[in-house]
């Protein structure tokens, strides 16, 4: 076995580890260490690929903005992190026909995807290509993912904002106030 | 004086062809190669950390009218590695109720994380480990690690005041990763690569530095730095008159020790980058290239320090504030103008 196939395979061996982890971790925290693993592991294979720029891209992206932001969420919520909090819910069933059609399609595509092998060496300087690419050529589905990402993001607020109306309005937090500003001759009609 | 510059080669010729001679196949030359440049850049890391803290605590005393440390060697030079050898006897205290493998982990990832950005980073005319293609790519990637650690030893430490230096140092450095890739975003756009060294070799002339070009982007990237090597005015993950220590609270001994390792290094690790992208890196003449690198470093680690000990602490909602309503339009701007500007000049 050459020195590429041993780092592949061990590579590959420590991404399903840590992602076996991932959904087995009975501390909700340890499940995020052990992403950050697994998403460390695929930038591994990007430099092994010699794509260095994806695999930059992927650490700062997923281990620096969503595997922290994913941390925080966890500290910030009140006993996540305690020991006895479920893994599984009723939606079982559902979970695992959404999961093996997933498979399935990926399965498939893999299957269906001819794949071209090149010996010649990954060309310098393919951040600059790439970028350059994204901005002219791929310039509408960057657009299109960015729009995305921003639905998604104020469908986030929106889903996580209180809903407030239809709800009786809150307690006046001054109630001597609002009573003045209401009625400005209330002060002469309290009994002396 | 360039006799010195070329000491260095000769040096490290001389090793090269003494690792050749051992008739390795290539890829074992590589990996000897690399691990004595490991090697090198692990004891400058170490030797440069004795000298700040030294320097810190000379710095600060004498802007508070002391004299810090004097006892112990001439001008007291050699305080820090007594300290050193009194943090490597001291024992490894494992609190009962702490997540043992996260915080064993967590000082480890942060101390490698400061370590490893050294890579990338240009010592000198041909002093770098290695030049990647993605340079400062790499080197704004790899820092993430530290916040990482951050997070890990404040809730592993299973207390509050570490939770809360956790959750602060989050915060913050998401936020302030944002204006501080932005700015350096302004010399990118410059240079048209990523390479350190290739920017390093585009500043010969002292009129080619990018400071020029980019005195916005640069107070952009040296406050959102300051604010990602969690120095003071943005120390709020471990002020002290709130949060004991922040999330090194439980930490003691070596791990203790690797905390502060790392917010060393990360300190001239920024002063390094800011050399590197806006003043020349080891351009200048007659001192060897090396010296100059250094003695850059030193002005802008001592512009941090200074920083550290006249401001006051910000407080949570200020930063936040700070960083979303001002750094961030501000560097938007700065970009705007420099692509206006690029395109019409």
């Amino acid at each position: 076995m050459d020195s590429t196939a041993l780092a592949f395979y061990s590579l590959a061996f420590i991404i399903i580890a840590a992602a076996i982890f991932v959904v087995t971790a009975k501390n909700i925290f340890h499940s995020a260490v052990y992403l950050i693993v697994a998403l460390f592991g695929v930038a591994g294979l990007f430099v092994l690929l010699q794509a260095f720029f994806l695999a930059a891209a992927q650490v700062l992206i997923y281990v620096g903005a969503i595997a922290v932001l994913m941390m925080f969420a966890v500290m910030l919520t009140a006993r996540i992190a305690d020991a006895g909090v479920r893994h599984t819910n009723e939606q079982v069933g559902t979970g695992l026909l959404v999961s093996l059609g997933l498979l399935a399609v990926m399965l498939y595509s893999l299957w269906d995807s001819p794949f071209q092998f090149s010996g010649a060496p990954v060309a310098e300087g393919a951040g600059l290509t790439l970028g350059r690419q994204l901005l002219t050529k791929f310039v509408l589905p960057f657009e299109i993912v960015s729009v995305l990402l921003l639905a998604a993001l104020i469908g986030a607020v929106v889903i996580a904002k209180k809903d407030d109306t239809g709800r009786a309005e809150p307690k006046a937090k001054y109630p001597a106030a609002r009573a003045l500003r209401e009625d400005p001759d209330i002060v002469r009609k309290v009994p002396r | 004086m360039l006799e010195l510059d070329k000491l260095v080669k000769i040096v490290g010729d001389a090793i090269d062809a003494g690792i050749r001679a051992l008739g390795l196949g290539s890829a074992w030359v590589m990996v000897i190669q690399l691990a004595i440049a490991g090697l090198v850049v692990v004891a400058f890391a170490a030797v440069m950390v004795l000298f700040l803290v030294w320097l810190e605590r000379k710095i600060s005393a004498r802007m508070q009218n002391r004299l810090g440390p004097t006892r112990v060697g001439p001008a007291g030079t050699i305080q820090t590695i007594a300290d050193a050898l009194k943090l490597l006897q001291k024992e490894d205290i494992t609190p009962k109720a702490v997540d043992r493998g996260v915080y064993f982990w967590a000082p480890i990832i942060t101390f490698v994380a400061a370590l490893a950005v050294y890579v990338t980073i240009p010592f000198g005319e041909g002093l770098i480990v290695r030049d990647l293609n993605i340079g400062v790519l790499y080197i704004l990637s790899i820092t993430t690690f530290t916040v990482i650690g951050l997070l890990m030893a404040g809730w592993s430490s299973n207390n509050k005041y570490s939770l809360l230096g956790g959750f602060r140092s989050a915060a913050q450095v998401v936020s302030y990763e944002v204006p501080l890739a932005l700015s350096v975003i302004g010399v990118i756009m410059f240079t048209q690569t990523l390479s350190m060294l290739e920017i390093v070799e585009q500043q010969e002339k002292f009129h080619q530095w990018y400071i020029w070009r980019q005195p916005l982007g640069f107070l952009i990237f040296l406050i959102a730095g300051t604010a990602e090597a969690n120095r003071t005015p943005f120390d709020l993950p471990e002020a002290d008159s709130e949060l004991v220590a922040g999330f090194v609270t439980e930490y003691s001994g070596m791990k203790f020790a690797m905390f502060f390792l790392a917010e060393f290094l990360n300190m001239f690790t920024l002063a390094a980058v800011a050399t590197t992208l806006y003043f020349g890196g080891w351009n200048g003449p007659i001192l060897p290239s090396w010296m100059w690198f250094i003695a850059k470093c030193m002005v802008g680690v001592f512009i941090l320090m200074w920083f550290r000990w006249t401001y006051p602490r910000l407080r949570v909602d200020q930063l936040m504030g700070f960083a979303w309503k001002t750094l961030i339009p501000l560097a938007f701007i700065n970009l705007i103008l420099t692509g206006v500007g690029i395109h019409l000049f």
